[in-house]
């Protein structure tokens, strides 16, 4: 798809996702919205103080929504902190995207619940556990899938290499999705590869496409044939989804240190949602009336979502102690004790 | 002639005048280039030595530390930034196995005289991965020496003094005193890095911290002073080696020995310190030491951090522990 929503035909691809119907385009669209919506939700929440970070996925809602969508509720996913649009698609609750970010919990939900672990902030280690998992499952002779997702920066960490090097040794069923948003905080991807990042892959033994990562059909035919090679006992594939951080690192970054206008400028005409919108249009498919509808689904979303947010308590103190080990550990116990009294002699 | 600077920016000048000194020092770590470090430290140094002195690398830790080995090998002096603390970990073996031993190994031939810069510990409300306090593994390692400041002039004068050593150094910054402000002297001699200071005088306990938590000791020893306790606040600076003589001394003196910091205490610098004083000083000691610290528990969330966080009044009450008054531990029964 052209960034003027005119589709480019391809012959190979065009027919994974020839079944999608109208309605489902719309339904995604309404992703697209919505998890824009959430994030501009909270970037506003971290600036008004509700949360201490906040890691923006504008611009990069196709390469998720196209990508997260395809997946089975029995599939799982090991991401990276920036992917809240997957998370949202994985059904994960409004306010559990947030209880890391305002500091009221190490977890935002239970893995198990939705098939998503909880993303993984040191750079490239979830791409070994979806690995793993993979090959858990390849053991255990299911045909669900596990992706892994990273950014372009991660790429050049040694756990990555070294899950890629697992992962066609063992021909397992898991899925690269990395999205190029062209940035690791400050530095240009030309740091990390000379080359296209998903050029590396097949010195792995491992197949690899390089997607337009904000035209979301095309996202949506790459992550399908990718798991459908999973699925079949074809293992392991690369998807590279090329697409830009439009926004800052987080809510700390200042990129005006580092970027350039006139390249956010370029970027920001190939939105990924301006896109999508205008190829519905094209196919008549996005009236007033629907835009209308999206828009106020989006804006009770981001309100459900804040009133979530403002409604995480804190946790109580004694719970500093809780989870560390599954089973009674005695030293840990005596400290929590002596915390008590000491919280008794003192108060809170 | 001495200037207002910030602990940052303090220790970003020390950088500035190795960079200028000595022609074979180079700085190596993610974002340090233009955007300056995500904590400013290095601002306007890739501006002012060019990208091949002061260099953005791929996004590798171990990478970092590997590539910083082959430039010692090649008479360099690498000053390696980590971005937080908790990212230290995929260098962890380049820096144990390799790093700590290459001197060694070589039966002397090789020199590793790279400094490693860790901004650590917690108090700023951040997420996972960014509040730690790992020093322990390194001073547990043989071959490192590991140093951490609490002043910009301590911050200056030292990040100098690491990089002109010719052994590998962890230069752990303590990241919420980023922002404090003091004098700085560029030309000032002061204690050698090696060398713990004695921050205030006292005569009841000696309160032994380093790093972040040097100022909040400073404040114990003002509260307390209220109470009529009068405490003697040593700075420790060097964490490895620990300059025993000057704790030895204070606690012969005081009688009463409390150790805090904010990592973990399951074999931490407080067991060091208290077991060695214990060793040296046992027939001095007028109560057994305390040791105020984080919980043996992962860094908590943010909401939680002031609770694992050792703070005025938790070392309050280890002084009053100490000094056998009344304390949290008096009813106590396991
Ligand atoms: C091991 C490790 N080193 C450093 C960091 C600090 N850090 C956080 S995000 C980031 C950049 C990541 O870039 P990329 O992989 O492209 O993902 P993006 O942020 O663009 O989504 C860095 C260096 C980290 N989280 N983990
Ligand atoms: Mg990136």
């Amino acid at each position: 798809m052209t960034p003027q929503g005119v589709r480019v035909r391809d012959d190979t691809f065009d027919p994974l996702i020839a079944d999608v119907s109208p309605e489902q385009l719309l339904q995604l669209h309404e992703d697209l919205v919505v998890v824009r919506r959430i994030d501009t939700e909270a970037t506003a929440l971290q600036r008004q103080g509700e949360l201490g970070l906040w890691p923006p996925l504008l611009g990069q809602e196709a390469a998720q929504v196209g990508s997260a969508r395809q997946l089975r509720s029995d599939d799982f996913v090991f991401s990276s902190y920036r992917e809240n649009a997957v998370a949202y698609c994985r059904g994960v609750q409004l306010e559990d995207l947030v209880r890391v970010w305002r500091g009221t919990a190490s977890s935002g939900w239970n893995p198990f619940d939705v098939g998503m672990a909880t993303p993984a902030v040191i750079i490239g280690a979830q791409t070994l556990h979806a690995t793993g998992y993979a090959l858990g499952c390849k053991k255990d002779g299911v045909d669900s899938v596990a992706v892994a997702y990273f950014g372009d920066g991660a790429t050049s960490q040694g756990d990555v290499n070294e899950a890629m090097v697992f992962a066609a040794s063992f021909q397992v069923p898991v899925i690269f999705f990395c999205q190029n948003n062209q940035w690791a905080i400050s530095e240009p991807v030309g740091l990390q590869a000379r080359r296209p990042i998903a050029d590396r892959a097949p010195g792995f033994g491992i197949p690899s496409i390089r997607v337009d990562g904000n035209d979301l059909l095309a996202v949506m035919a790459a992550t399908r044939s990718a798991i459908e090679r999973a699925r079949t006992g074809g293992g392991p594939t690369f998807i590279e989804a090329v697409t830009y951080r439009m926004g800052p690192h987080t809510t700390s970054d200042d990129p005006s240190r580092y970027t350039d206008p006139a390249v956010q400028a370029e970027w920001a005409a190939k939105d990924p949602i301006l896109r999508f919108e205008a190829y519905l249009e094209g196919l008549g498919f996005l009236t007033e009336e629907r835009r209308a509808a999206v828009a106020a689904t989006a804006d009770d979303v981001a309100r459900r979502f804040r009133a979530g947010c403002l409604g995480l308590e804190n946790p109580e103190p004694l719970t500093v102690f809780d989870h560390v080990y599954a089973t009674p550990n005695s030293w840990l116990d005596r400290q929590k004790s002596q915390y008590a009294s000491y919280l008794e002699m003192y108060g809170e | 002639m001495s200037e207002k600077l910030t602990l940052a920016k303090a220790i970003g000048s020390g950088l500035r005048r190795a960079l200028e000194d000595d022609p074979s020092v180079v700085l190596l770590g993610e974002d340090i280039g233009k955007l300056g470090g995500v904590f400013r430290v290095t601002d306007g140094l890739q501006q002012r030595f060019g990208a091949d002195r002061v260099m953005d690398t791929p996004l590798a830790e171990a990478g970092i530390l590997g590539t910083a080995v082959g430039l010692a090998f090649r008479g360099y002096r690498p000053v390696c930034e980590i971005q937080f603390d908790g990212f230290i970990y995929p260098a962890f073996d380049q820096i144990v196995a390799q790093v700590a031993k290459l001197h060694y190994r070589t039966g002397g031939a090789v020199r590793m005289p790279i400094t490693i810069r860790v901004p650590y510990g917690g108090g700023i409300g951040a997420v996972e991965h960014h509040s730690e306090s790992p020093e322990a593994y390194f001073t547990h390692t043989s071959g490192l020496r590991v140093v951490t400041c609490s002043t910009p002039q301590d911050a200056h004068s030292m990040i100098r003094e690491a990089i002109a050593c010719d052994d590998p150094v962890l230069f752990f910054e303590p990241k919420r005193r980023y922002w404090t402000a003091g004098e700085v002297d560029e030309e000032f001699v002061g204690l050698p890095m090696e060398r713990a200071r004695v921050v205030v005088e006292g005569s009841d306990v000696t309160l032994v911290a380093y790093g972040p938590l040097v100022a909040t000791a400073l404040d114990v020893a003002a509260a307390a002073a209220e109470d009529g306790v009068s405490i003697e606040v040593i700075d420790l600076r060097s964490l490895s080696p620990v300059d025993f003589g000057t704790v030895e001394e204070s606690v012969r003196k005081t009688g009463r020995l409390v150790v805090a910091h904010e990592a973990q205490q399951f074999g931490g610098l407080g067991a060091e310190i208290a077991a060695t004083v214990t060793e040296r000083c046992f027939v001095y000691l007028e109560a057994a030491p305390a040791r105020v610290t984080g919980f043996d528990v992962p860094y908590p969330p943010a909401k939680l951090e002031e609770h694992f966080l050792p703070d005025l009044d938790r070392i309050l009450d280890a002084v009053d522990r100490v000094m056998g008054r009344e304390n949290s531990l008096t009813g106590w029964r396991a």
